[in-house]
């Protein structure tokens, strides 16, 4: 291992900024999308079932 | 002799492939989780500091595996989009609009971490590289994809009119595969030199490959969620989908 510290860790020799800033969007867009997905399965499941509760009642 | 037949069109009747992708999406969860933790350590812990770039260089373990899905997944979609105009199977257009948006987040993504990477080495946020300009096409056209579905109410039509679109754009890809070949680019050729040291490369190369790997299963995870989604909303008419809900 080439780090002597945590903060020489965090420092990336100086490219901290591109390194973390490159990592962090990954992270934050891989995130971000799989809720997104999530959200909208239930709000699909959500959906669903309120038009068959509807149509039960309907009927 | 093994006589058992598998009935591979069974699974693109869109009922019986919600099945199959929700058993299968926790496992490409599972693989993506792994080998991205495995890859990260590699990435940051094994990875020794590069002779040229320092740390900087580090920015290659997202860089490239983004930029190479965000190609590998247009190629894919348009296959299944041109599967679809072929065989009129409706599962076709299903996979074609679930992988859309993970391609257009995976050629942005690649066009920010390579915009992150280029400014402290060429000293330059965006220059006009007929790389970078080619990947910007790249993102391009999934926004068109993108728009165009959702321009056109019925999905048929939409998935027609989409694939269409995605098949012409096949032609973008093996340009910003071979744009560092055809013209003299700032962008670099190939992603890992093999004439440094020997260990080094190694190491870069394993923890590089692992990401793809890992970026390909998380793909493969999400696109598997999606189309789940994209098939309940569009047979939400059906008996099954009642049931199942139920």
């Amino acid at each position: 291992m080439q780090w002597n510290s945590v903060s020489e860790f965090f420092a990336m020799g100086g490219y901290a900024f591109y390194v973390w800033g490159s990592f962090g969007v990954t992270a934050a867009v891989m995130g971000i999308e799989t809720l997104v997905i999530r959200r909208q399965r239930q709000e699909l499941l959500r959906n669903l079932r309120n038009e068959l509760l509807s149509e039960g009642a309907s009927s | 002799m093994n006589t058992r037949v598998i009935h591979w069109f069974k699974f693109a009747s869109p009922q019986n492939f919600y099945v199959l992708a929700g058993r299968m999406q926790p496992w490409f969860t599972a693989l993506a989780i792994v080998l991205m933790a495995v890859g990260l350590w590699i990435s940051f812990f094994v990875a020794p500091t590069d002779a040229q770039q320092g740390e900087g260089y580090r920015i290659i373990f997202v860089h490239v595996p983004a930029s190479q899905m965000s190609m590998f997944i247009y190629l894919v979609m348009a296959a299944w989009a041109g599967f679809g105009l072929a065989f009129n199977t409706r599962l076709s257009g299903m996979m074609a609009s679930a992988l859309a948006p993970t391609g257009a987040l995976f050629a942005f993504l690649s066009l920010i971490t390579g915009s992150l990477w280029g400014k402290p080495m060429w000293g330059a946020w965006w220059v006009w590289d007929a790389r970078l300009t080619s990947e910007l096409i790249l993102l391009f056209l999934y926004l068109g994809f993108l728009a165009l579905q959702s321009s056109i109410d019925d999905p048929r039509r939409a998935d027609k009119a989409c694939a269409v679109l995605a098949l012409v754009g096949v032609v973008n890809v093996p340009i910003i595969y071979f744009s560092v070949k055809w013209w003299n680019t700032l962008h670099q050729g190939a992603s890992v030199s093999l004439t440094r040291s020997p260990t080094m490369a190694s190491t870069m190369l394993a923890g590089m490959l692992i990401m793809v790997v890992a970026f390909w299963m998380y793909t493969i995870a999400t696109t598997l969620a999606r189309v789940r989604n994209i098939i309940l909303d569009r047979e939400r008419h059906t008996e099954w989908v009642k049931n199942a809900v139920e």
